[in-house]
């Protein structure tokens, strides 16, 4: 496929806002995908990252605040050819959202999910969001965790998600292979991506990430759950990214064979004799 | 026409029972209806069905009693007052009940003698066919076709001593009938998606909507359909929505509280136009309520839920033949105004099953107006998936199956459907949106009329009273009454032509709901300004019957029922 179909428009985020890395980013590795846009889904929810979708040609379906997974799951089980990402925040996935990520998970339908993690909520202006730090009781601020911090890829781990990675928006060569190896993966992927809020992330700065994260090098085993759920632990001085775990499991389309024969579900004909023939039977 | 009710305790095998009763006597050739009464429990409690039959058709039950068959004295209890003076209360020898109808048969030993005490409900069957003269070979077909084979010698050999242990006691003629078949108002429903080509349904079990999931997930494979059960409402009513996004004709059902967890969601269906249709299956609120029972009490809030205004449809299913043809209807509706259509019904319809003549697919709604113009386009230039049109319908493509993007947006968005903050843009989305109204009232199906052409008191419901309403007005007026009633199924937008016409033409309206406020009253009144000069409300979880009818419209006119 020509590279380059993809491109994006005008956005309102703020200048400096790592979503611009992320998008730029998506971007890339779509235009490096064979698949062309007219059969790649964007679903987002309601936030600033959700607007991500907005901004790239291709399907968008922008829904509801905490409700881009169910809606993304039913639009790849009605066609399952084509292409299906979820860009939206942390607090649109883990928070309102928090319910349909557990159950997505065990759904395992052949979706990729790209977490815009800046660790706060940004269009109602800096409150904690689940992956916020926990508040310093001693230095409280408005925008840290009272409650404890959620830990999206642990929680994704254990409810045996098959694909879980973490990112950086300041490794851009390191995002995009992340996030093209999660759109070829087949099943759930979840990508959690950090990046800073400029405006209202004072914590968790671009320098704060740069310092602490390390890319997972040649020794780490993804396929190991027992160390990937360790590693998933690991988020202070030195917050590890890459692909934290990766397993080949049985996903929602292989245990369903009659609905993903080859034939979309949208395009299997409707057979009224089969209809007249249920009805008789109650006769 | 006869009727008997079957009592016990829930696990008791009342609704086997009842499903092997009916089965046999629409087998034998007559009609029936019967309703079921249950509670919210697995075990203990009283449960019940009634079963009304004979040569007419017919579409609600009535009170008074030719037989009881009673597994304990709470039936006998509950029940005795609603027997005829020669009907019969058959039990078990060891009942403590003393009334001069008992028919005490040695049921329990008998089913002990043959080697299972659960087969006390088929030596049963076989007295109750025998007492209104049914014979017993229909029954041994409809045992053979619907119990499991290990089970079935000994409960054929139940029926058979059953059988024979009493003497004819109510004649039955033998009618021949068109083909008909025999199912409860779920069933219908689901039929009825089928016939419109669903291909999704998602939701989350609740009573009395999950018979719908069941019936789904039983013919899933059969009929290429994808059934989701969601984590909770929220996320099916989401999923209903991505599928239909994605062109497959898409349903969810639920009851009043799954519902309320739908409701964002519902606007969004009307802001980003995506054709869904929910079912919402009423039963008693709010919040738990009662969760086995029924009522009519969601109409007022399903036609108000969410924030913002925006065009939707709202059908309220008044018996079997409703469920079928109204639910394919409310998916060509949905899918031509690209609208929520929500559909009505309650547990009363839900769980009674009746006989009914077999759905002809042929006369499945069929869109009067050519609109195919309205939504198809040419790939040439920039599609807009809310093109500013006159009709307020815009070209609706399916996102894969075109070379243009297909975007849609819960914020308020332009033609192409990106994000806008733009006055001029937003009134022409929301004019845009509600000029779909004005077609869709062009079609709506005006309530049905029944009674007196030239009547004197209007008698106005929804929903699934229309049976008992129907019946007590030819009761009335056979007595030389003159009332009329209008039946509505589409209930919003209101259709109020017949209103009009009838409601200028009587000397009073009686609107009758179950409900406590008189909803149906209110959107007439706010429709049309005609007032119901009286109310028939009944909101203790029990549908009327047609003789709640009678006796109601008695004491309202203080004995005088004209």
């Amino acid at each position: 496929m020509k590279a380059n179909e993809y491109a994006s428009s005008e956005t309102a985020w703020c200048p400096g806002c790592g979503n611009f890395t992320i998008l730029e980013t998506l971007i890339e590795v779509l235009n490096n995908l064979d698949t062309p846009p007219d059969q790649i889904v964007l679903v987002g929810g309601i936030g600033q990252a959700a607007k991500a979708n907005q901004y790239v040609s291709a399907n968008g379906f922008s829904g509801l605040h905490g409700r881009a997974l169910p809606a993304a799951v039913a639009i790849k089980i009605a066609n399952d050819a084509l292409t299906v990402i979820v860009n939206t925040g942390d607090g649109d996935s883990y928070g309102e959202g928090g319910n349909h990520f557990l159950h997505n998970i065990r759904r395992n339908v052949d979706i990729t999910h790209f977490v815009h993690d800046n660790q706060i909520y940004g269009l109602t202006k800096g409150q904690p969001s689940p992956t916020s730090n926990a508040c310093d009781l001693g230095h409280k601020t408005t925008s840290c965790n009272m409650s404890i911090p959620f830990n999206p890829l642990l929680i994704a781990i254990a409810t045996g998600a098959t694909f879980v990675a973490r990112c950086f928006t300041g490794h851009t060569e390191h995002l995009a292979k992340i996030m093209a190896a999660a759109i070829l993966h087949k099943g759930y992927a979840l990508v959690d991506i950090l990046q800073p809020c400029v405006s209202f992330n004072k914590l968790n700065t671009f320098a704060y990430y740069n310092k602490r994260v390390q890319e997972l090098d040649a020794s780490y085993d993804p396929t190991n759950k027992m160390a990937a759920l360790e590693k998933s632990m690991e988020f202070g001085d030195v917050i590890p990214i890459g692909i934290l775990y990766r397993e080949q499991g049985m996903t929602y389309e292989d245990k369903h064979p009659q609905l993903f024969n080859g034939i979309p579900l949208i395009d299997k004909p409707h057979d009224m004799n089969s209809v007249k023939a249920l009805i008789s039977e109650y006769i | 026409m006869y009727n008997i009710l079957l009592g016990g305790a829930a696990g008791d095998g009342i609704e086997t029972m009842s499903a092997l009763l009916e089965k046999t006597i629409k087998k034998s050739g007559s009609q029936l209806f019967t309703f079921r009464d249950f509670m919210s429990r697995v075990r203990g409690g009283h449960n019940f069905s009634q079963i009304r039959f004979g040569s007419e058709p017919v579409n609600a039950h009535r009170d008074n009693l030719n037989g009881i068959f009673a597994i304990d004295e709470e039936t006998y209890a509950q029940h005795n007052h609603q027997l005829q003076d020669d009907g019969f209360i058959l039990c078990d020898l060891s009942l403590t009940i003393k009334d001069d109808r008992c028919l005490k048969l040695p049921l329990r030993d008998i089913a002990k003698k043959l080697g299972n005490p659960k087969v006390l409900t088929s030596v049963a069957i076989g007295a109750l066919l025998k007492l209104f003269s049914f014979p017993q070979e229909i029954a041994v077909e409809v045992f053979t076709a619907n119990l499991r084979p290990d089970l079935l010698e000994i409960n054929l050999l139940a029926l058979k001593e059953g059988f024979e242990f009493v003497k004819p006691r109510f004649p039955n003629t033998k009618v021949t009938m068109s083909e008909h078949i025999l199912l409860t108002g779920n069933t219908a429903i689901g039929l009825g998606a089928l016939a419109a080509d669903m291909k999704f349904y998602s939701a989350y079990p609740m009573s009395p909507s999950t018979t719908l999931l069941d019936f789904f997930s039983a013919n899933s494979e059969k009929m290429n359909l994808a059934v989701e059960q969601a984590e909770d409402e929220i996320a099916a009513i989401n999923m209903a929505l991505g599928a239909s996004y994605a062109g497959a004709p898409a349903m969810v059902g639920t009851s009043g509280g799954g519902f309320s967890l739908m409701v964002e969601a519902l606007g969004f269906a009307g802001i980003a136009e995506i054709p869904v249709v929910m079912a919402d299956i009423q039963r008693p609120g709010p919040a738990t309520g009662f969760p086995t029972r029924t009522e009519q009490s969601d109409l007022k809030f399903v036609i108000s839920a969410a924030q913002g205004e925006f065009p939707r449809m709202v059908i309220a299913l008044r018996n079997h033949a409703d469920c079928f043809f109204q639910t394919a209807r409310a998916f060509a509706l949905a899918k031509k105004y690209q609208i929520p259509v929500i559909l009505l019904s309650d547990q009363y319809l839900a769980d009674s099953a009746t006989t009914v003549p077999i759905f002809d697919t042929k006369q499945l709604y069929h869109d009067p107006s050519d609109h195919k113009s309205l939504s198809e386009t040419d790939e040439s230039g920039l599609y807009r998936r809310y093109e500013l049109t006159e009709s307020g319908i815009s070209p609706l493509k399916i996102p894969g199956k075109t070379k243009s993007f297909v975007r849609i947006d819960s914020d308020e968005h332009d033609e192409f459907g990106q994000i806008t903050e733009s006055a001029e843009v937003r009134i022409q989305m929301v004019n845009k949106r509600m000029a779909k109204l004005a077609l869709l009232e062009s079609e709506l199906i005006e309530p049905d009329f029944w009674g007196d052409e030239q009547c004197r008191t209007l008698l106005v419901g929804f929903g699934s009273t229309d049976g008992a309403i129907k019946e007590a007005v030819s009761i009335l007026n056979a007595n030389g009454g003159h009332f009329g009633a209008l039946l509505f199924g589409d209930i919003y937008p209101l259709p109020i032509q017949r209103l009009k016409h009838y409601g200028c033409q009587v000397t009073e309206i009686i609107n009758i709901e179950q409900n406590a406020t008189g909803q149906l009253a209110a959107l007439i009144r706010e429709k049309t300004l005609l007032s119901c000069h009286r109310s028939i409300l009944k909101y203790d979880g029990r549908q009327l019957s047609v003789d709640t009818v009678l006796e109601e419209i008695q004491n309202l006119k203080g004995g005088r029922a004209q």
